[in-house]
């Protein structure tokens, strides 16, 4: 089982390669499972309390400037591809092209999360607290879920990185790992898609 | 003895808290669901006590708040949920071939985060007042503004840490009933009691991530000043009930659903007959868990959602009631003609099914919306969900425990103390709950502490009292039994109620620790009874003896939730040292399991013992 990755070259699909690794892989397709009728939640107490917006307080049309949110959204779906990339490095065989892959997603994500939190300073600013009103707590739970996911997911990759190019390298260990760090990232990048149209979009134009 | 790895293997109280074999970890939960159980009980037990009497005062109303609530939240998270865990971790990866569950680790994370969650909510009763807010914890009650001490605190950081465990569970399960079974175990063979708890298994991954996001909201509005049910601010405080309920129906279906599994696999054993439509009972019990998630505003048809919105989730809630009457049919005809036994566990099996049955048809009565506006709220709802939940769960979690005894700790209840505890436990309950239905009807409201005299409430109340009291002497009894056998010598067969027809009844009595020193070949449904049939004394082996890797025990799972624990007292009391240092230790441990890979260690097959080595 595990040991039999020391000799000889790695499968085509590392990944499936051992009855653990299509456990992992299986395991967390469930997961993500679960995690969408989370974000599926979350979305569902924004929907119903964005219009609670209260007194003075400045309304999502207001606050929202789609210049900063779009340059956000298309650095974390240009990480999802460079991810992609990695993946199919990985099946190539090709640890230093994953590795690298790896490194610009993770610096993508970086990026991503800079910008968020100068967004969020910027709206804190302009009145727009977490306990501002009903609108503006579901807006930093929805959102800040997802921040908080990529924050997760860039600290897990950069830690692949670390241990696959140190010490393990590639193996039918560490693939698996490689691999549903991927499907994370991708899943973090649909969740936003949904968020940049039902959140960012629909509070320009309702 | 360990090959290629030296392995550390731990004994006595270190190697409980390092384990991560699915049989132990199937005991631990055991035991503190088992102690759990006896806390709701005892709860159960005073608010009794104080409602014997009109006007009685043995608790105050405060007190009773915390009672019923606690009560409530006990025997549903920390009870009934790991009494069914004890049950699925101990027998269905024996029941599909399998030598571990799909994620040991994992599994053994999901018992300490479950334990501590449960400790957690428990320590409040210590530190000035446990939640009050009911089971439901509705908003605005479970808010600040009218729960401003910690109690909801604890409610809500209890619960959360506790439900991780559970969700990680049931995806541990579920990756290993699809992954892990045996060559010839199709799906259309595998076992009654894995399928419901395959499908239940599969209502936890969508059910408790909505209760993670209400618990999470909850939180945001009492330690945070957010607005979600802060109406003030523009919250909503439906918004916490349709949460609630989404997550909450599907959760009354994760409890009953390895209950049916339970009684299907006793009732066909103890006829000695197979289980009669099998597919049915498959179809049956997936539909059950597709409806339960399109019924929760069943909950909440006097909130004022409107009769169109009632209609339909009226007419969706009847539309269960079919599924389930499949299923008891199918009971009613693999009795029919079997050459029945009347063992303890048959015994728990046949007395849940008329049992059962009444808690259906008040459950259609409820769904019903415009009678349900003279039955809300009152002791006819207590009846019924008492009827599903103790009539129905906790009699086949016993009828479980009496069959299955044998096969997680190589000893046989004793049979006349388990009579004695079905009969006691059985006419209790019934004397405590059926007379629930009429004080309901009279208008006797649930949650309230005290009724006034001349309401003609006395007598029935007098009865539910003693009803109650036989059903706590049914516990002791089978707390006695329970005592008497571990003195007794591990001597049960492997087959010890020579009916056995599925694997777990293969090996030896406890199960050794790699399970099946070789891995069967499933030929049928029924796989053992197909061999028996045919003349075989034992399972046809689908590969050679060899080496067998086990996973290597950890104390990790047991830090991590240590961990939860900590950073769940630093955020209810704002220490925020303390809440980092919690978080800090649980993500320490996530880091070290990413960097150490576990290799496990083999057990040659000159090591293979027969009987297992725990008790």
């Amino acid at each position: 089982m595990s040991a039999s990755h020391v000799e000889g070259k790695l499968p085509h699909e590392p990944e499936k390669a051992t009855l653990e690794g299509r456990n992992k892989v299986l395991g967390f397709w469930l997961f993500l499972g679960g995690e969408t009728v989370l974000f599926g939640t979350l979305f569902s107490a924004f929907l119903a309390l964005r219009h609670q917006v209260g007194d003075g307080n400045p309304t999502a049309d207001e606050l929202f400037k789609l210049s900063t949110v779009a340059i956000a959204t298309a650095i974390l779906l240009v990480s999802s591809l460079t991810s992609v990339f990695a993946i199919q490095a990985m099946h190539r065989n090709q640890v230093k092209a994953m590795l690298n892959w790896l490194i610009i997603t993770v610096i993508l994500g970086f990026g991503f999360l800079g910008l968020e939190i100068y967004e969020f300073y910027e709206y804190v600013h302009e009145g727009h607290k977490f306990s501002t009103s009903a609108f503006s707590t579901s807006f930093y739970t929805l959102v800040g879920f997802h921040g908080a996911h990529v924050l997760f997911g860039v600290l897990w990759i950069t830690l692949l990185i670390i241990q696959i190019s140190t010490k393990k390298g590639l193996t039918v260990v560490t693939a698996p790992k490689v691999y549903v760090a991927g499907m994370y990232w991708h899943f973090i990048d649909v969740v936003w898609v949904f968020i940049f149209t039902v959140v960012y979009l629909m509070g320009k134009v309702g | 003895m360990a090959h290629g790895h030296a392995v550390k293997r731990y004994s006595g109280l270190m190697d409980w808290l390092t384990t991560v074999d699915h049989k132990k970890i199937g005991i631990l939960y055991l035991i503190s669901g088992g102690f759990f159980f006896l806390v709701g009980g005892l709860e159960a037990l005073l608010i009794r006590i104080q409602l014997w009497k009109p006007l009685n005062d043995f608790v105050g109303a405060d007190t009773y708040n915390e009672l019923l609530t606690m009560h409530g939240t006990t025997m549903i998270f920390l009870a009934a949920m790991p009494l069914l865990f004890a049950l699925m971790n101990a027998i269905v990866p024996l029941q599909i071939g399998a030598r571990d569950v799909a994620f040991p680790f994992v599994n053994a994370l999901g018992f300490w985060t479950f334990f501590f969650g449960g400790v957690l909510l428990n320590v409040s009763w210590f530190t000035g007042g446990a939640p009050d807010a009911g089971w439901t914890s509705y908003a605005p009650l479970s808010t600040t503004t009218f729960s401003s001490d910690h109690g909801v605190d604890y409610y809500v950081l209890g619960l959360q840490i506790a439900g991780i465990g559970t969700l990680v569970g049931g995806i541990n399960f579920l990756a290993t009933i699809i992954n892990m079974r045996a060559p010839g175990m199709s799906f259309m063979r595998m076992p009654m009691f894995t399928w419901t708890a395959f499908i239940t298994s599969a209502l936890i991954l969508f059910a408790f991530p909505a209760l993670t996001v209400g618990l999470v909201a909850l939180m945001f509005d009492r330690l945070f000043s957010g607005n979600f049910f802060e109406v003030s601010n523009g919250g909503n405080a439906v918004l916490w009930e349709h949460i609630f309920w989404i997550f909450g129906h599907p959760e009354v279906y994760i409890l009953i659903l390895p209950a049916f599994g339970v009684i299907s696999e006793v009732i066909s054993t103890f006829s000695r007959k197979r289980l009669f439509g099998y597919s049915s009972m498959v179809f049956a019990t997936v539909l059950i868990g597709f409806l339960g998630f399109m019924v929760w505003a069943h909950h909440m048809f006097t909130v004022g959602l409107g009769p169109v919105a009632n209609a339909l989730f009226s007419i969706a809630t009847m539309l269960i009631a079919v599924p389930t009457g499949i299923k008891i049919f199918n009971w009613l005809f693999t009795m029919w003609g079997g050459s029945i036994r009347y063992t303890t566990a048959n015994l728990f099996a046949v007395g849940f099914v008329p049992t059962f049955v009444m808690g259906g048809v008040t459950g259609v009565m409820l769904a019903a919306a415009p009678a349900d506006f003279q039955y809300h709220d009152s002791y006819f709802v207590v009846a019924h969900f008492h009827y599903v939940i103790v009539g129905g769960l906790i009699l086949g979690i016993f009828s479980g425990l009496f069959y299955w005894w044998p096969k997680m700790f190589g000893r046989m209840l004793h049979e006349g103390w388990g009579k004695l505890c079905f009969w006691t436990f059985f006419i209790g309950f019934h004397l405590t709950f059926f007379v629930q239905h009429f004080l309901g009807l009279m208008g006797m409201p649930r949650r309230v502490w005290q009724y006034l005299d001349g309401l003609g409430f006395n007598n029935l109340n007098l009865i539910s009292t003693i009803g109650a009291m036989l059903m706590g002497l049914g516990t002791v009894f089978f707390i006695i039994n329970v005592i008497i056998t571990a003195f007794k010598p591990r001597d049960a067969a492997n087959d010890p109620w020579e009916d056995g027809r599925t694997l777990e009844w293969t090996i030896s009595s406890p199960a050794p620790e790699y399970n099946f020193a070789q891995t069967p070949l499933v030929r049928g449904y029924d796989a053992y009874w197909k061999e028996k049939m045919e003349g075989k004394k034992a399972m046809t082996p689908a590969e050679p003896l060899g080496p067998i890797h086990m996973p290597s025990p950890s104390i990790l799972p047991f830090v991590m939730s240590v961990g939860l624990f900590i950073a769940g007292f630093g955020l209810m009391y704002h220490w925020h040292i303390v809440t980092i240092a919690g978080l800090g230790i649980t993500l320490l441990c996530m880091f070290l399991r990413s960097v150490y890979d576990d290799h496990g260690f083999h057990i040659e097959p000159d090591e293979l013992q027969d009987k297992g080595v725990k008790g």
